[in-house]
């Protein structure tokens, strides 16, 4: 699903040529604060129990704080996609830019 | 905390975030809303492919139990708040 959503997205950047990716360092500034709030979050969730991950359905890789891989690059490819898809929502309606 | 009460807290600070913090006030944009529209579709979508198969499984205790696409509701606000938060810093940090 990750594949799923770098690819159902990354093509905004291609064709319309939004330039997220070209702003990479305004994208990671932006992404960032944000993931590292959420790791923290799913380290807690994890560990009180609020989920869990069937083992035979993960890679089962684990980075800090016995957090998944996978739940990493979701807190990367995930909001690059919201990024990607509101600047192709203001490149079809530029008029939106202040709206 | 549960789940149910953490997602409704990331809510609200995401919201302040937009409206007092940083003064983005993107939830007043047709972009954002617009974006968002697009966007839960296909959250719905992963939401139910990841707990359909149970690749991810919630505790009963931490959620209120309502499901939407199979995925616990908390899950709509968790992405909500991840996305708002996302999306202001992005436009904060606009050259």
């Amino acid at each position: 699903m990750i594949v799923f959503t770098f690819v159902g997205s990354f093509w905004l950047e291609v064709i319309f040529k939004v330039g997220v990716v070209r702003r990479w360092k305004r994208a990671l500034k932006s992404i960032l604060p944000v993931s590292a709030l959420f790791i923290v979050w799913d380290a807690y969730a994890i560990s009180q129990g609020h989920w869990f991950f069937d083992r035979d359905q993960i890679l089962g890789i684990f980075g800090p704080f016995g957090i998944p891989l996978e739940e990493y690059l979701f807190f990367l490819v995930v909001p690059l996609a919201a990024l990607l898809t509101i600047e192709a929502v203001t490149t079809v309606k530029p008029h939106w830019k202040k709206r | 905390m549960t789940y149910t009460q953490l997602a409704i807290s990331g809510v609200i600070f995401a919201l302040l975030t937009d409206f007092f913090f940083l003064r983005t006030r993107l939830i007043t944009t047709k972009r954002f809303w617009t974006s968002y529209a697009i966007i839960i579709n296909f959250q719905l979508l992963t939401n139910w492919w990841l707990t359909s198969r149970n690749i991810v499984m919630y505790s009963p205790d931490a959620i209120i139990g309502v499901r939407i696409a199979s995925a616990p509701a908390e899950d709509l606000l968790f992405g909500f708040a991840l996305l708002l938060l996302v999306l202001v810093l992005w436009e904060k940090n606009r050259d």
